[in-house]
């Protein structure tokens, strides 16, 4: 038993192609894998939560094993000398590092094309994108070499590739996990997220990684619950969500949605309500600023948190006569096209006389946004029921307008822009596709969240149209 | 005057005013980082006391050091500023080796206090805002050919900055702001403020205007002050640049001047393309600090007496003169240690003198902090004891004081085995009186008809008879006695 | 809103990225095009937006305790080291103003902005 579960994850990972050559789904793979997990089993592990488990982690997350490339060349090598509070936490639940997943770079991005090591393809079709920017976490759940990744979200990073991939994939409220350890893009909007193969193993996973960590001066203070008895209590009973109240949304049901993504949600919303929930049309008018909102505060941040890549402390460098002139081919030879163009986008919107227009005015909008979850949630409505992505999975290259592929979080980013907790649950497929449907919380409201989640999951696994299972792994 | 071609209107440098504004950052005394648990401590091996956070390593994330939040506090009550119950930090971007995230944290629009002010000899200086920030590395030009050497030991070490209104008119003022500053600084705990290990320093925004004028003219700041006196010297060699400028029809640019204390000299820095843009968001990895004004009135309440306050109650409970004051208000730890002495002896003005005199000759000549001193206080006042009541002379009070500070014992003690304990029995000093009349006779005959000149050097005799040890003041008085005066 | 190729070196300057002067026409009408979707929100009205600076828990540390260890020594991962210190290229100078807290004897560089009045 012991290393045995590493060694199935590994050899479904060879069998599916999950290199380079492959899938390109795994960055790197744990030289130690297997023998920290049978010493951990040695030491008398055994009644952990994940012992054994082989789970993968982004490559923007600090493990010690093995470099943390963020998908970039200017990180290319660079192993961290300090670990992850929620890989420590994972670890410390019996579980061992599988290895580190491909990204779009420091994770800008819809689709994990904008990796500098080469682009992820999606297990279920591999002419198409696996979505972004954890799309190799979520294709390493989806080719059933893990039955749980970390991934992050800032946008919609873990949801849309799970939508895309036809996993479950969670984006906890803000604060909920400890950020110490992951390579931050925008501070006020990332979180690590949990894509897995069964809405009780992201419960899981989820439940292990929250709480308050003191080396994160964001992270929330309050308890963390069961999540995992939240989700098998909702098991139980004919229906489940008597009582709930699913809030529809009609701003995610534009008119030009993609009609086999609009038939899965309603088909998603009939379920729902024969799980006994009542569902009701809400609004939520400030979605329409959901996108510009985002692409303001997110580069801007981000061109902020990307400043200390200057080749002075650690990664890459490349040399030159002066200092000035280091930084500028250091960082213009270490960053991508999408990256550069984040970096200088929100270096433009903080800059004098643009950052009352832009920066500042997203920030107020931002604010109005979230008062629109909290406005709804207060007035009756449990938990609100979306598209995750606005189609199911592109084909590699198809899209190269950098807006149009900001358009994919159109979703997802309320939720980030707001805080409150989401989760992404294959609700069938389009075009032979898979398709997410999301439900949404308020805020620290997972547990009621993770139960609605997997009361729709069981009940679609034993309905005609049932998605198809995703390869299973150990 | 007006000058005939241009029409440009000047004056004399006399005419012009100096206005000059302080920023001065000042580095808390704090035993970790403001952010990290690194040690601040000074001098340690180069890039020894720094984590993942203050290196700036990717997924590193700050935490606020509360003992910081207290100190910047007390340091703003003590200037008498507002607290705002709720303060915001701001990133500060720039590129610089020794700036590890490529922005430093600070606050920007939303500080920790505003609005107090810092009174000198001359006037108060009103005090704009106190902020909480942190120090960027050292680097090191001159150590390697064609390369800068990185020490980021003193990255993420928290400073406050204090910044003032332009209300300085002289650098006399400017150093006498300085001084009263770092004075304020050291009585509550708040920094050890020494300028050459860096944990203070100075920048200076200078311009002229003509006296009589409201409005302010285009300052110029300087920076490379590494000495209050420096900052007094600079400010003068400034101001008088500026003011031949513009008395000769010029106008001042606004740019950074360097002051070169080699040359006595200002000059400016190499020229920047106009002033920075630093891009200040809220920082998003700290939320807004919040104090309660119960936390702050606790704060308030537990500052130690501040500077005016004991030197007022120096002059009242003790009536020593401005001088001394001034002296002991200079040396808080060395007015402690006076205050224990005259509690013990009763006689401030004594213990001053001693303690002013003697007591800091011997802590210079060892370069010795009063607290580790080899005389108590109540040792010295048992000193003091004996010179009042005649028991040793204060000639001797000052060899058995040497004594007593090496040997740590009693003056009483020392007095007596130095042999030194005064005489003032009458019987034995008018025995020493007749034997030097005996052996002076010529003298003696004089002074007993009146040659008060003589008695001098007659007492001279009988001390060295005596061995130092007879009561010159007592041997005077019998002397005269025998004069029938 | 229209975004030059002036701001775009202007921005590629203050982010310390060397760009291309060929990319520059491209930047420019990509960075506008992005931009020109978030004109949306000059009309959005923001009066009744609250000061949120009050929500959220402080989290404060203690002036004490151990630092974060490094698993792996500075010089195993930073690029270039001499003696204890990091070492960069030299900055551009020829006698420019010092910085905070620096030997009274070095020479100095000139890239260090001023430390300007805040506010």
């Amino acid at each position: 038993m012991t290393g045995s579960l590493v060694r199935a994850a590994l050899d479904r990972a060879a069998s599916v192609g999950a290199g380079r050559e492959g899938l390109n789904i795994l960055v790197a793979v744990n030289p130690h894998a297997v023998a920290d997990a049978e010493s951990a089993a040695a030491r008398g592990g055994g009644q952990r939560l994940l012992e054994g488990v082989p789970v993968a982690i982004k490559d923007n997350i600090a493990t010690l094993d093995t470099p943390t490339t963020c998908g970039s060349r200017i990180l290319a090598g660079y192993v961290s000398p300090f670990e992850a509070t929620v890989v420590e936490r994972l670890r410390a639940a019996g579980a061992v590092v599988l290895g580190k997943t491909n990204m779009d770079e420091f994770a800008m991005g819809s689709s994990t094309e904008h990796s500098a090591y080469g682009p992820t393809r999606n297990p279920r079709d591999p002419c198409r994108v696996p979505g972004g920017s954890s799309g190799g976490s979520a294709a390493a759940v989806a080719a059933g070499i893990v039955r749980i990744a970390l991934g992050s979200e800032t946008g919609g990073s873990v949801r849309q590739p799970a939508s895309f991939c036809g996993v479950v994939g969670v984006k906890p409220t803000y604060g909920r996990v400890s950020r110490y350890g992951l390579v931050a893009f925008a501070s006020s909007l990332d979180q690590v997220g949990v894509l897995a193969q069964s809405v009780e193993d992201a419960a899981l996973a989820l439940g292990i990684i929250a709480g308050r960590d003191p080396r994160d001066a964001t992270s929330a203070g309050r308890d963390v619950p069961d999540y995992r008895s939240a989700v098998r209590r909702a098991a139980t009973g004919t229906t489940p969500l008597a009582g709930v109240v699913v809030g529809r949304p009609r701003e995610y049901f534009p008119d030009g949605l993609h009609p086999g993504v609009r038939e899965r949600c309603d088909a998603a919303l009939n379920t729902l309500a024969e799980l006994g929930a009542t569902i009701r049309d809400v609004s939520l008018p400030h979605t329409t600023y959901a996108i510009p909102v985002y692409y303001i505060v997110a580069p801007a941040e981000a061109s902020s948190n990307l400043a200390r890549f200057d080749g002075v402390r650690y990664g890459a460098r490349v040399q030159a006569e002066a200092v000035t002139a280091m930084y500028d081919a250091t960082r213009s030879h270490g960053f991508g096209a999408e990256v550069t163009r984040r970096i200088l986008l929100g270096t433009y919107v903080l800059s004098a006389g643009y950052y009352d227009a832009y920066y500042k005015r997203a920030q107020d909008v931002r604010t109005l946004i979230t008062a629109d979850f909290r406005r709804v949630f207060a007035g009756g409505v449990d938990l609100l029921f979306t598209p995750t992505a606005p189609t199911p999975a592109f084909k590699l290259g198809s899209i190269s307008d950098p807006y149009e592929m900001y358009l994919n979080d159109i979703f997802t980013a309320t939720a980030n822009l707001s805080g409150v907790p989401a989760i992404s649950v294959p609700i069938g497929t389009a075009e032979g596709l898979p398709v997410g449907g999301q439900i949404i919380a308020p805020h620290f409201g997972e547990a009621s969240m993770f139960a609605a989640a997997a009361a729709l999951e069981h009940a679609l696994e034993h309905s005609p149209g049932a998605p198809p299972p995703s390869a299973p792994a150990s | 005057m007006t000058d005939a071609t241009t029409g440009a209107v000047t004056a004399g440098t006399g005419a012009y005013e100096m206005v000059v504004g302080l920023e001065v950052h000042v580095q808390l005394k704090t035993v970790t980082k403001a952010f990290c648990s690194c040690s601040t401590e000074y001098g340690a091996p180069p890039n020894t006391n720094v984590c993942p956070v203050c290196l700036a390593l990717p997924g590193a994330l700050p935490v606020l050091n509360a003992h910081a939040v207290e100190l910047a506090t007390r340091a703003a009550l003590a200037l008498g500023c507002t607290v705002h119950p709720v303060s915001v930090f701001a990133r500060k971007h720039y590129f610089y080796p020794d700036l590890p995230k490529g922005y430093q944290i600070s606050q920007f629009d939303r500080p920790l206090a505003t609005g107090g002010s810092l009174a000198t000899d001359e006037h108060a200086v009103r005090i704009t805002r106190v902020h909480l920030e942190e120090d960027a590395g050292k680097s090191i030009h001159d150590r390697y050919p064609a390369a800068t050497a990185i020490d980021l030991n003193r990255a993420g070490v928290p400073l406050i900055e204090i910044v003032s209104e332009p209300d300085i008119r002289s650098a006399a003022a400017a150093g006498q702001y300085l001084r009263a500053l770092k004075r304020v600084m050291e009585y509550t705990g708040v920094s050890d403020v020494n300028m050459e290990e860096g944990s203070l320093r100075v920048d200076a925004n200078v311009s002229a205007r003509l006296r009589g004028t409201e409005a302010l003219g285009t300052k110029t700041e300087v920076k490379n002050l590494n000495s209050f006196s420096n900052v007094e010297r600079a400010l003068a060699a400034e101001f008088a640049r500026q003011t031949a400028v513009l008395s000769a029809g010029g106008r001042i640019e606004q740019q950074t001047m360097l002051w070169d204390a080699a040359h006595g000299s200002v000059r400016p820095a190499r020229s920047k393309e106009g002033s920075h843009d630093y891009r200040y968001f809220p920082e998003p990895d700290l939320r807004p600090l919040v104090v309660t004004s119960a936390w702050v009135d606790a704060v308030r309440g537990s500052l130690a007496e501040l500077p005016a306050a004991r030197a007022a109650r120096y002059a009242s409970q003790y009536g020593l003169g401005a001088g001394d004051i001034a002296a002991l208000i200079d040396k808080p730890r060395v007015a402690d240690y006076f205050e224990a002495v005259a509690a013990g002896h009763g006689d401030a003005k004594a213990a001053a003198n001693w303690v002013l005199g003697e007591v800091l000759a011997a802590l210079n000549a060892t370069h010795m902090d009063v607290r580790a001193f080899g005389i108590q206080p109540a040792a010295l006042a048992g000193l003091l004891g004996l010179v009042r009541d005649g028991t040793i002379s204060h000639a001797a009070a000052k060899t058995v004081f040497a004594e007593m500070a090496h040997s740590g014992e009693p003056a009483a003690v020392v007095a007596q085995r130095l042999g030194v304990t005064q005489v003032g029995d009458d019987d034995a000093l008018n025995r020493w009186i007749d034997e030097v009349m005996a052996e002076n006779p010529a003298e003696a005959s004089r002074y007993l008809a009146g040659e008060r000149k003589l008695q001098g050097p007659l007492v001279g005799r009988i001390m060295k008879k005596s061995q130092g040890r007879a009561d010159p003041k007592r041997v005077n008085q019998l002397l005269a006695v025998r004069t029938g005066a | 809103m229209s975004v030059s190729h002036d701001d775009v070196r202007r921005v590629a300057a203050l982010a310390r990225v060397g760009l291309d002067e060929r990319r520059l026409p491209a930047l420019a009408a990509e960075l506008s095009g992005i931009l020109d979707h978030m004109a949306v929100l000059a009309r959005v009205d923001v009066a009744a937006v609250t000061d949120l600076a009050q929500e959220g828990e402080v989290h404060l540390r203690p002036d004490s305790g151990p630092p974060i260890p490094l698993l792996r020594p500075l010089p195993t991962f930073a690029p270039l080291m001499r003696d204890g210190f990091l070492i960069v290229p030299r900055l551009a100078t020829h006698g420019g103003e010092a910085r905070h807290g620096e030997s009274p004897g070095a020479p100095v560089g000139n890239d260090r902005p001023d430390e300007e009045d805040s506010a």
